[in-house]
């Protein structure tokens, strides 16, 4: 049943014409909902949640700094699947996903580089230090820009997206090393306090604005990849003629 | 609120800058992204439109150089 469902739904969304419609009719509803969650987390967190017995307020960083790691992990790890897909399966969208997801992987990854430095200063003393959770994350950034960049160099999208697809598949074990450096090894940062099985051991005050921000920023991130895959496929699709007849139609005052 | 004043919400206690700079660049980034995916939509619309008028207007000289 669940499986037949999901069966159901690759083939659907597999098929570039069906994603556009279908984007066309989730977009308008996510992009406020997203803009919406992400503000209210970190309008609580920044304002109302109560300041750190230690830390003071440079723990207010927390709301934006987990979020995005987070998002750059899970990104990372669509991304690989997506280049499993293409590289095994050769699918559309397979490629089209490998495409939209990097960029604002990216984004996320140097945020939380960014962020966690910012945050290391006052809290550590050092704004950076070369150990197993920081220099995966910087590993993370790198692969990042290498699936970008390579989609880039590539004129062939087909060839472009195979290279890409093996390089994010190669990059999921970078996402493990990220995950359990803290558990691992040694290092300066601190274990993660947020389980999704288990007791968290964040004060309630704090960790509902942190998870909101989460959801907010995460939905966020859904909405740039569908933004870019429907720009992606109208390309593709460009000789197609339901791309010609939506080019057609002036929605916008045409230059 | 978890701040006396405005003022004292700026300070952030004494981590103004490392908190403000944090959300600062964070929230460049992100809304670069979201730029940059519009304006890839943009692009991708209008040149697919000029190529079609093109393609119109080559159809209707070759029609005209015809009869």
């Amino acid at each position: 049943m669940v499986w037949q469902t999901i069966k159901r739904w690759y083939h659907m969304l597999g098929s570039p014409r069906y994603f556009y419609t279908f984007s066309s009719l989730v977009l308008p509803w996510l992009t406020p909902i997203a803009l919406v969650t992400l503000l209210t987390g970190l309008v609580w967190g920044l304002g109302f949640a109560p300041s750190d017995y230690q830390q003071g307020n440079s723990y207010r960083i927390i709301f934006i700094h987990v979020p995005a790691s987070s998002g750059a992990l899970m990104g990372y790890m669509a991304l690989g699947v997506a280049g499993l897909v293409a590289v095994v399966w050769r699918m559309k969208m397979a490629e089209v996903m490998l495409k939209a997801i990097a960029p604002f992987g990216a984004a996320l990854a140097a945020i939380s580089l960014v962020t966690g430095a910012l945050w290391g200063k006052p809290t550590w003393g050092t704004y950076w230090q070369w150990d197993a959770r920081m220099t995966s994350m910087l590993i993370l950034l790198f692969m990042y820009v290498g699936v970008i960049a390579l989609q880039n160099v590539i004129r062939d999208p087909r060839q472009a997206a195979r290279a890409a697809g093996l390089l994010a598949m190669v990059g999921v074990i970078n996402v493990i090393i990220v995950k359990y450096s803290v558990e691992w090894v040694q290092t300066l940062h601190q274990g993660s306090t947020l389980k999704l099985f288990g007791e968290s051991t964040i004060n309630p005050a704090m960790k509902y604005p942190l998870l909101i921000s989460m959801l907010g920023l995460w939905l966020l991130y859904a909405v740039n990849v569908l933004m870019r895959a429907r720009t992606e496929v109208m390309w593709r699709e460009r000789r197609s003629k339901w791309v010609a007849k939506l080019v057609t139609r002036p929605e916008k005052g045409e230059q | 609120m978890a701040f006396e004043s405005f003022a004292d919400f700026l300070a952030m206690g004494k981590h103004g800058f490392y908190v403000w700079s944090a959300y600062g660049i964070s929230a460049f980034l992100i809304i670069a992204s979201m730029v940059l995916a519009l304006r890839g939509q943009g692009q991708v619309r209008q040149t697919l439109a000029r190529q079609q008028r093109r393609a119109e207007l080559d159809a209707e000289v070759n029609d005209e150089s015809r009869t």
